[in-house]
């Protein structure tokens, strides 16, 4: 899978293969997130930068600390310590709702669909500052009926765009996994996110999904948003990003372009070595 | 409350007549004879009582039913003028007793019930007050025509200071053994929530289920000696256990039943088995059969009855056992590692459908076996588990991480906190102390207690 | 045996002033764990305070009935906040044992003696309802077939039963608004909802305060219907009739609580009403004495909710769909 060389891909080919490098651009810059569970270092950054309007791939083998890093960045997990800032302004110990409303918006590997809520509902629900979701507001529906109507003019509209608008009055707990996926995504678009980060959006999706999937976060890009997200599957990453991140045992041991980290022996001993080794095992 | 026997115990026992009814008529004469017996003999009841027995004196009064009694001072002295009021069980006023100056005061009832006699405080001489602030109400079930005695033990105005010191070790001594009563029983409550995820809220229930099973075998039944009783109440305990985690909850979990959804669930059933017992064995309190007579062991500056004594090292090596079960054996490391992380102990080939069947009839025998000794050391009543449980819950909380150990520490603490508070403040609220306790720490530890935060996504 | 005299002791006590006080906490609790999936097993604390706050306010301080309305609900308020601050940021059964906890608390404090002077302890406190009484523009009772009220049941169900309409008003205009919205997203998932920007804590903290409320004025209703407050009617077991009320109309319906209440108390006063004439026939066994009937009622209410939870957790009423959605 080979897509055009984007022209934020073109800006990075310059930026030099190492780990916490400096980017031309930033929109989000972490030093030192630090995160120890019971004495085992989950999450022990010491720098790292992500380019403004990339997809920026973070991979990395199991328990490297990429879900507790996310968790960290967007307020679910409190660091041992750490600075970053987001679009300029400084983020750490944000709530995670703050974050959100900040423009830094997430999905989660096991996807929190809100099953007995409708698919309408679920994406209705993010959009931001509805008046209506204030407790005195709320009891005089006029004060909220037409931004109501707005909001759902805008769900509905993501959601033909997500080829999901013929489920709009189901319950999401009837969604298949890649339906909640997709879902999931333009959930997080109703916030209207300058970035999104999407933890495995690809996990446990059919082959047919995926490639409509991909479609998608590359299209989020191409819309001006900036992406970070969590994968497993290589090729995925190789193809569609335009910055990669790896991560062992907490630590970032390698970035790059894709091509530079498809090369990178670090990664391969870490990452590419234990899976190949997996899969012998397996066979 | 030290050896508290008394069927009056007005902390534990509500009031609301038409929802906990009455005692059934079966059980009337046999447990009016034990409570003669008991309210003369049960050692620590004495030793408060011993200032002022109440006279138990058959007036000759009219026919029908009424209150009375004698009041006097620590040198058996009567008081005149001291009031006692009396109210039915919906708290409305039925009479005003006066002492004469015999000390003595008489209050016709309107007819058989349960009445609250209190004594009102105020109206004592400024020297003299309850020796057991707690017994300033006593409730008392009259029958018809029945006529009977209350007794007010007085005593010296405790004061603050060397006289609050001198009462520490009686108090540390009683905390402790009510403490380790709370650990063996929230143990399996722990161990329970560690490897189902589950708050077991009716694991009061399997404590006060242990403590009638004994009765019955002790007191009522084959009449066993309370050792056998206990045994045979442990057992069974384990069997509840085990029969409620193959019949209710592994088949629910299997349903994937949620579980908040489960959490309801445990209480549904926490008013099942309350109130079966409560049909089976009825709303008074009792008291296992050949213990009653006991002359306390002065050691120390406290004094401790034999009874109470073998029951506080019989419970410390329980604790130790289960302690080297959980540390030392292959059993208990299993428990501890499906506890720990239920996925990785099941991919490391524990079997843990196995192992939680394990904990359910380790839980239940503890459970079950520290309500007897609940029961042997103060009494039995259909409320004593639920009581417990919220004591346990503090017990859980406050020693944290979810961990048997922690269990056992935190629960040692709540007891000694609730014995310990007695000495300053009124014992109607020595309970308080330790749900407050709770609180605090949800308040300024949230984290390391239960259970460790799991991670999200 | 007569059905006639059941139907109608059951029917009367469908209607009366104790269904809509315990229709009032179950809307309260309905908020809670309905809308917004909080376990509060506590309700019978803002029972309580509702009517404490009324009898304190009126007994002790000779203040006026409404000064007492208004202290019921701040104390309410109040309450809320104190639970709400440690433990909404907690696992949900955290909450559960902070609320049990501190209802316990409540109700041993009020009974102890250092409390009398201003609770009345054991004995409780009476004579605060004679302002309302007062009010009470009924001229006589009323009589439908077989369904009778005396004037003064007949105030006290007007007054309740119109408290219960307003709460369901609320109920259907805040469950269909946005906020409602993020209050069933927070109950499916309260990190979805982070994520996407909802304050959690607010959210869980205004459901806590204002089912808290609902319910203490449940506790207003049900103290002035009674005349007086007693602290041992306030036992944690009622949290659990109110959990059965709501489960069986229907939690997170509209209506749910309202059904609930009349439906549980018909079936409550139908039962204790043939048991009663059973015993009286000789129907029943020896040992089947007062102890016995009492016991009977909450062994059946126990059965109801394992039975509900298990078969049916969206209510006899509820959503045919939520059934498939296998529920949490």
């Amino acid at each position: 899978m080979s897509a055009e060389p984007s022209a934020v891909a073109r800006s990075l080919a310059d930026v030099a293969a190492e780990p916490g490098v400096s980017k031309p651009d930033p929109i989000l810059v972490a030093a030192d997130v630090r995160k120890t569970f019971g004495g085992l270092r989950a999450v022990d950054v010491e720098a790292l930068e992500v380019q403004r309007g990339a997809i920026t791939g973070l991979i990395g083998p199991n328990g490297a600390g990429k879900t507790t890093f996310f968790n960290v960045l967007t307020g679910f997990d409190r660091p041992d310590s750490g600075r970053w800032t987001f679009d300029g302004k400084p983020m750490s110990g944000m709530a995670a709702h703050k974050v959100a409303r900040a423009g830094m918006v997430r999905t989660f590997q096991l996807t929190k669909a809100l099953g007995r809520m409708s698919v309408l509902d679920n994406m209705k629900l993010a959009a931001v500052d509805q008046r209506g979701e204030r407790f005195l507001a709320s009891l005089v529906p006029p004060l909220w009926r037409p931004q109501e109507q707005e909001i759902e003019a805008r769900a509905e509209g993501l959601l033909e765009y997500f080829n999901m608008i013929h489920m709009r009055d189901e319950f999401a707990a009837t969604l298949s996994g890649g339906q909640r996926k997709l879902l999931e995504m333009a959930r997080a678009l109703m916030v209207e996110p300058t970035m999104v980060m999407l933890d495995e959006p690809m996990a446990g999706v059919n082959p047919a999904l995926t490639q409509s999937l991909l479609g998608h976060v590359t299209g989020l890009r191409d819309e001006g948003m900036t992406v970070l997200f969590v994968e497993h599957d290589m090729d995925v990453v190789m193809g569609i990003s335009d910055w990669v991140v790896c991560m062992a045992q907490g630590q970032i041991i390698a970035e790059g372009t894709p091509d530079a980290i498809a090369q990178n022996p670090e990664v391969i001993d870490a990452y590419l070595g234990r899976r190949r080794h997996h899969e012998e095992e397996r066979s | 409350m030290v050896g508290g026997t008394d069927v009056r115990e007005p902390c534990v026992r509500p009031r609301a007549r038409e929802r906990w009814g009455r005692t059934s008529r079966r059980w009337d004469r046999e447990r009016d004879m034990r409570l003669g017996s008991r309210v003369l003999v049960a050692p620590i009841v004495l030793a408060l009582l011993v200032l002022s027995v109440a006279p138990a004196l058959a007036q000759d009064a009219d026919d029908g039913e009424a209150l009375q009694g004698r009041i006097a001072d620590p040198e058996r002295e009567p008081i005149a003028g001291v009031e006692v009021l009396v109210v039915d069980e919906d708290g409305v006023e039925v009479g005003l007793g006066v002492t004469d100056d015999e000390g003595e005061w008489f209050v016709p009832l309107p007819g058989p019930g349960t009445y609250t006699a209190t004594l009102l405080e105020e109206s004592l001489p400024p020297d003299v007050g309850l020796r057991d602030p707690e017994r300033a109400s006593l409730e008392v079930d009259i029958r018809t025509d029945q006529q009977r005695s209350v007794g007010f033990a007085l005593g010296e105005e405790r004061g603050p200071g060397a006289t609050a010191l001198s009462r520490l070790p009686q108090s540390l001594l009683n905390g402790v053994k009510f403490g380790l009563l709370i650990a063996m029983t929230a143990i399996g409550l722990s161990l329970i929530f560690g490897t189902t995820g589950l708050i077991n809220f009716a694991h009061g229930e399997l404590v006060t289920l242990g403590a009638i099973v004994a009765y019955f075998l002790n007191a009522v039944g084959p009449q066993l000696p309370i050792i056998a009783a206990l045994a045979i109440a442990t057992a069974f305990g384990g069997l509840v256990g085990a029969g409620l985690e193959r019949g209710l909850w592994r088949p629910l979990r299997e349903r994937r039943t949620g579980l908040i959804q489960m959490l309801v669930i445990s209480i549904g059933l926490t008013l099942v088995l309350r109130h079966v017992m409560l049909i089976v064995f009825g709303g008074a309190s009792r008291t296992y059969s050949g213990y009653a007579v006991q002359a306390p062991i002065e050691a120390l500056g406290v004094r401790v009855t034999p009874r109470d004594l073998t029951v506080m090292v019989f419970s410390v090596l329980v604790l130790l056992g289960v302690a080297f079960l959980l540390q030392r054996t292959r059993l208990g490391k299993a428990m501890r590692a499906v506890a720990d992380n239920r996925d990785l102990a099941e991919s490391s080939g524990i079997d843990v459908k196995h192992i939680i069947l394990v904990v359910w009839v380790l839980g239940g025998a503890l459970a079950a076996l520290g309500g007897v000794l609940l029961g042997i050391v103060e009494n039995v009543n259909y409320m004593m588990g639920f009581r417990l449980l919220l004591l346990m819950f503090a017990g859980v909380i406050l020693g944290g991480l979810g961990t048997a150990f922690g269990a056992a520490v935190g629960s040692l603490v709540v007891g000694i906190v609730t014995e310990v508070s007695t000495i300053w403040l009124t014992s109607e609220l020595k309970d308080v102390w330790a749900l407050l306790v709770l609180i605090l720490v949800l308040l300024l530890r949230p984290q390391g207690i239960l259970g460790i935060k799991e991670r999200i996504g | 045996m007569d059905p006639a005299a059941i139907i109608a002791n059951a029917l009367r006590a469908a209607l009366g002033p104790s269904a809509a006080a315990y229709a009032l906490l179950a809307i309260g609790l309905n908020f809670h764990f309905g809308y917004t999936g909080l376990l509060n097993f506590g309700q019978v604390g803002f029972m309580l305070l509702g009517a404490y706050g009324v009898a304190i306010t009126v007994t002790v301080f000779g203040g006026s009935l409404w000064l007492g309305f208004a202290v019921s609900l701040l104390l309410a308020v109040g309450l809320a906040l104190l639970l709400g601050a440690p433990t909404l940021r907690l696992r949900a059964d955290y909450l559960a044992i902070t609320t049990i906890a501190a209802a316990e608390i409540l109700r041993f404090s009020f009974r102890a003696s250092p409390s009398r002077d201003l609770t009345g302890g054991v004995f409780g406190l009476s004579g605060f309802a004679e302002e309302f009484n007062a009010l009470n523009p009924f001229t006589s009772g009323i009589q439908f077939g077989f369904l009778a009220y005396n004037q003064r049941q007949l105030w006290v169900l007007t007054v309740g039963w119109s408290l219960v309409a307003l709460a369901v008003l609320l109920t259907y205009l805040l469950s269909r608004s946005p906020w409602g919205r993020a209050l069933k997203a927070i109950r499916e998932d309260e990190d979805a909802a982070r994520s996407l920007g909802k304050n959690v804590f607010g959210y869980k903290m205004q459901s806590l305060v204002l089912g808290g409320v609902i319910g203490a004025l449940g506790g207003v209703v049900f103290a002035l219907n009674l005349q007086s407050v007693h602290p041992d009617t306030f036992l944690p077991l009622l949290t659990f009739y109110f959990y059965t009320i709501l489960i069986l109309g229907g939690a997170a319906t509209v209506l749910g609580p309202v059904v609930g209440s009349v439906l549980f108390w018909f079936l409550m006063a139908g039962m204790d009403a043939t048991l009663r004439q059973a015993g009286a026939a000789g129907y029943m066994p020896d040992w089947f004495g007062a102890d016995a009937l009492g016991a009977v009622r909450f062994l059946v209410v126990g059965i109801g909710l394992m039975l509900l939870m298990i078969y049916r957790p969206q209510g006899i009423f509820g959503d045919r769909r939520e059934l498939a959605l296998n529920v949490r």
